[in-house]
């Protein structure tokens, strides 16, 4: 009975979702006759999102209480897992993870519904409009071909199990994060084309839409930096990023929406690049749909295996056409009668921002391009796998000079300045770069992507703090203070990265109990191999002494897990923090003799990588709450006047 | 057209969407083939894998008559449901030959005593240097081997019923 009603409360906002679209369509289309359908429009979008949420709930219960009379429960849970994997379970397959999507979006929907009241109402109702229309194309994917409450008679006696990768913490967060950042962009979607289809591309359009960017985008940065880490430590492979195509699907909306995000400043500030900020806004929910359709359709293969389905792909690719391609092709009709707006020269804020813009698109190109490639070959029978060899360097030509732009571009004013204004910083910055250059070169001697990797962190965390200089900082903006520490979390990861790129020391070896072997400036004695078990699971536990330059040992245990069901193996690395780096432990098999596999990795600064994201986020984050902060007040003072008159009248 | 530009995403994500939906009603294939297809099989000379048939050597593979080379094991699960569509295949003509893949002799007997034996020769790969020098990544893979000795087809996984009709035709086209 449960399950019905998670159905029926799915439909009920499906039909929601059509009231919402047709009465926002009219009301857009004819607003002077028809001004009382826009008071269907609002409750209509907000119980969506209750619905919705309800739904989920409910799933989340049926996974809570393993209920085996339902397929999706029978096919991916188990009873015997712990409670938090049981409930993370709930989005760690396709229909549980689409009806996330779904009530993400609806959820977002009626935040707009409840709370934008900036925008002009027929602008308002348009986004609505289009907001419903996205959504009932993932309600009918979610009812017609994956519908997750779907019942298995008789029911199991046990439940299949959840692939024991997924048994992390990790993925108690990750998979959501992703998802609130992907849905979210599908707001900034339909204000593009609300406003595109009203043509109201103004300035008040840009701050109604930023703080949406801003969110999705934070969530992006988390989720992506999360899953890397999880990635790291959980596939025991000791890497932090594999250019896979899941990767890239979550890297390429992360680029779009830090493009838009940079570009809707721009037309927030300045009223100028309106045809461009549309056309980032379609572009940067298009990503994550055209992500989500080359993951789950299947026709590009991954490491990370979802389940995959060719009738299911058809479905996606069908909407994907519907949507991307309606709103490109509203676009095209209509972006030529936005004028551009206002005007700015090169060496101004808006033409740095303009350059980090197209950076960022051609990096987003150079991704698309490496990710769709395989795809393109194929269809000459030939059989390719683009890797790292090209996602490096490619996109390291766009990304140096970006950075560099970046590092400036904050110190330049709006509208119109001058390279000899800011001399004295451009000068310490060169030098700065220069000299860290030479340093590396002369003593560390590593490949040139590294190398010019440090020089570049150093001048971008340098110069990311110089706008402080001279201000007051109790009175600075938070949206400044946002602004610095994303940009300073850029320079500290691209340190982590290119210093893990450069100075990682491997050591794989066969190990008898008692022995010690050497990784960089560690010492790691294997002290014993112990048997453990869990509550799904038995691992061979191996016991290791690991001391820094030979100090005091430090005791890490990685382990070589047996799940049972399903039977998998996995390996549990073992870590070691240290402010300067992290040592890195996979425990393999037996070698024979006594011998077992040790592989050890001493990774100098790689925590700076993570590090650097999770400061990109909390910039953003406090941009956004500088940014909210200010509307709210802004809101009080006109209210205050609004009343102020009336009683002056009254 | 005075706009022309801003069709330029929208023809961009019209090819993309030409591609995928080609690419989706294209068959998935996930096997990698071996690169020898078309190619002489490496020499190799095997001692045999059980004691009553003969071993099995590249000279055997090239007395101008096409054969089935399938590589096998006894502890190879799929292979075993293979074993009755292996004895139709030599029902109706086809020469087979085996390479059995790190096994044991008893192993080996006892398997064949189980499931029957379909095979001409067996040669014992105890390496797998004979499985990977053709290119065969797992058990089962049967290959066609023409009376030249070079490799016309493979088969990946398990011969099940509906593929036997299939390789008795690239067997009579490998005699061409």
């Amino acid at each position: 009975m449960i399950a019905e009603l998670g159905l029926a409360a799915l439909w009920l906002a499906a039909a929601l979702a059509v009231l919402q679209l047709v009465f926002g369509t009219i009301f857009t289309l004819k607003s002077a006759e028809k001004a009382e359908f826009s008071q269907i429009v609002r409750p209509a979008a907000a119980m969506q999102g209750v619905l919705c949420a309800l739904s989920f709930l409910i799933l989340t219960w049926l996974f809570a209480r393993t209920d085996l009379s339902v397929k999706l429960v029978a096919m991916n849970s188990h009873s015997m897992k712990p409670m938090i994997f049981k409930i993370a379970g709930t989005w760690g397959n396709h229909e549980g993870s689409m009806l996330l999507w779904v009530t993400v979006m609806a959820m977002a929907g009626a935040l707009i519904a409840l709370i934008e009241r900036r925008l002009p109402e027929r602008t308002m109702m348009a986004t609505l409009a289009a907001q419903a229309f996205v959504g009932l194309g993932f309600y009918a994917f979610l009812l017609f071909s994956s519908n997750p409450f779907e019942r298995l008679d008789p029911p199991a006696l046990e439940g299949m199990g959840l692939n024991p990768l997924l048994q992390d913490i990790g993925l108690a967060f990750h998979p959501p994060t992703l998802y609130f950042g992907y849905v979210g962009l599908s707001v900034a979607f339909s204000f593009a084309v609300g406003a595109l289809l009203t043509r109201q591309v103004t300035p008040d359009f840009a701050r109604a839409m930023r703080p949406w960017v801003l969110g999705a985008w934070i969530f992006l940065t988390v989720g992506i930096t999360a899953g890397s880490y999880w990635a790291y430590y959980e596939l025991g492979w000791g890497g932090w990023w594999f250019w896979d195509p899941v990767e890239n699907a979550s890297l390429m909306p992360w680029l779009a929406a830090t493009a838009l995000l940079h570009s809707v400043s721009v037309l927030a500030a300045r009223d100028a690049l309106r045809a461009w900020t549309i056309m980032l806004g379609v572009v940067a929910f298009s990503m994550s749909m055209v992500g989500t359709f080359l993951v789950r359709s299947g026709i590009l293969t991954s490491v990370h295996a979802f389940a995959v389905d060719p009738e299911r792909g058809s479905f996606l690719l069908a909407l994907l056409a519907i949507y991307i391609g309606g709103a490109l092709l509203v676009f095209a009709m209509r972006a030529g009668s936005v004028t551009e707006g206002e005007r700015f020269s090169l060496v101004s804020r808006e033409g740095a921002l303009v350059v980090n813009n197209v950076m960022l698109s051609a990096i987003l190109g150079v991704v698309l391009l490496g990710t769709l490639y395989p795809l393109l070959t194929e269809a000459f029978d030939v059989r390719v796998s683009v890797g790292p060899p090209y996602f490096n360097p490619v996109s390291a030509i766009f990304a140096l000079p970006m950075l560099l732009v970046m590092a400036v571009g904050p110190l330049l004013r709006w509208r119109h300045d001058s390279a000899k204004r800011i001399r004295p910083e451009l000068i310490l910055i060169a030098v700065l770069g220069l000299v860290t250059l030479a340093g590396v070169v002369a003593f560390a001697g590593i490949a040139v992507l590294p190398t010019l990797g440090i020089a570049l962190a150093v001048v971008v965390i340098v110069a990311s703090v110089m706008p402080l200089r001279g201000r007051k900082l109790r009175l600075l903006p938070l949206a400044t203070w946002g602004m610095v520490i994303a940009h300073l979390g850029i320079g500290v990861s691209l340190l982590g990265m290119a210093s893990e790129t450069a100075f990682t020391q491997e050591k794989l070896a066969a190990v008898k109990v008692g022995d010690t072997t050497q990784v960089g400036p560690w010492t790691v004695k294997l002290d014993r191999i112990d048997p453990v078990a869990g509550p799904n699971w038995t691992a061979l536990e191996g016991v290791l002494e690991a001391s820094y330059r030979g100090g005091k040992p430090v005791t890490i245990d990685p382990q070589s897990r047996n799940f049972w069901s399903p039977p998998q193996e996995t390996n549990e690395s073992a870590l070691i923090t240290r402010w300067n780096g992290q040592l890195y432990a996979v425990l393999g098999r037996e070698a024979g003799e006594g011998r077992w596999q040790l592989r050890l990795w001493w990774k100098p600064l790689v925590t700076l990588i993570w590090i650097g994201g999770m400061m990109v986020a909390l910039g953003g984050a406090l941009a956004l709450i500088g940014r909210v902060y200010t509307d709210l007040r802004r809101r009080r003072v006109m209210r205050k006047a609004v009343e102020r008159r009336s009683e002056a009248s009254a | 057209m005075k706009h022309w530009r801003y069709f330029l995403p929208l023809a961009v994500f019209v090819a993309f969407v030409g591609v995928a939906a080609w690419q989706l009603t294209r068959p998935r294939d996930d096997f990698v083939h071996s690169a020898m297809i078309g190619k002489e099989v490496p020499s190799f000379d095997l001692p045999t894998a059980v004691g009553d048939r003969p071993a099995l050597s590249t000279a055997n593979l090239k007395d101008g008559k096409p054969k089935l080379l399938n590589i096998w094991a006894s502890w190879c699960i799929p292979c075993a449901a293979e074993a009755p569509q292996l004895a139709r295949l030599q029902e109706a003509g086809a020469t087979i030959v085996g390479v059995a893949i790190r096994d044991r002799p008893e192993d080996v007997a006892a398997f064949l005593d189980r499931y029957g034996n379909p095979y001409a020769r067996i040669g014992r790969d105890d390496l797998s240097k004979v499985q990977l020098s053709i290119g065969s990544s797992g058990v089962p893979e049967t290959f066609v081997v023409d009376g030249n000795g070079v490799i016309r087809y493979q088969h990946i996984g398990d011969v099940r019923p509906e593929d036997v009709q299939l390789l008795l035709s690239k067997l009579e086209e490998a005699k061409r």
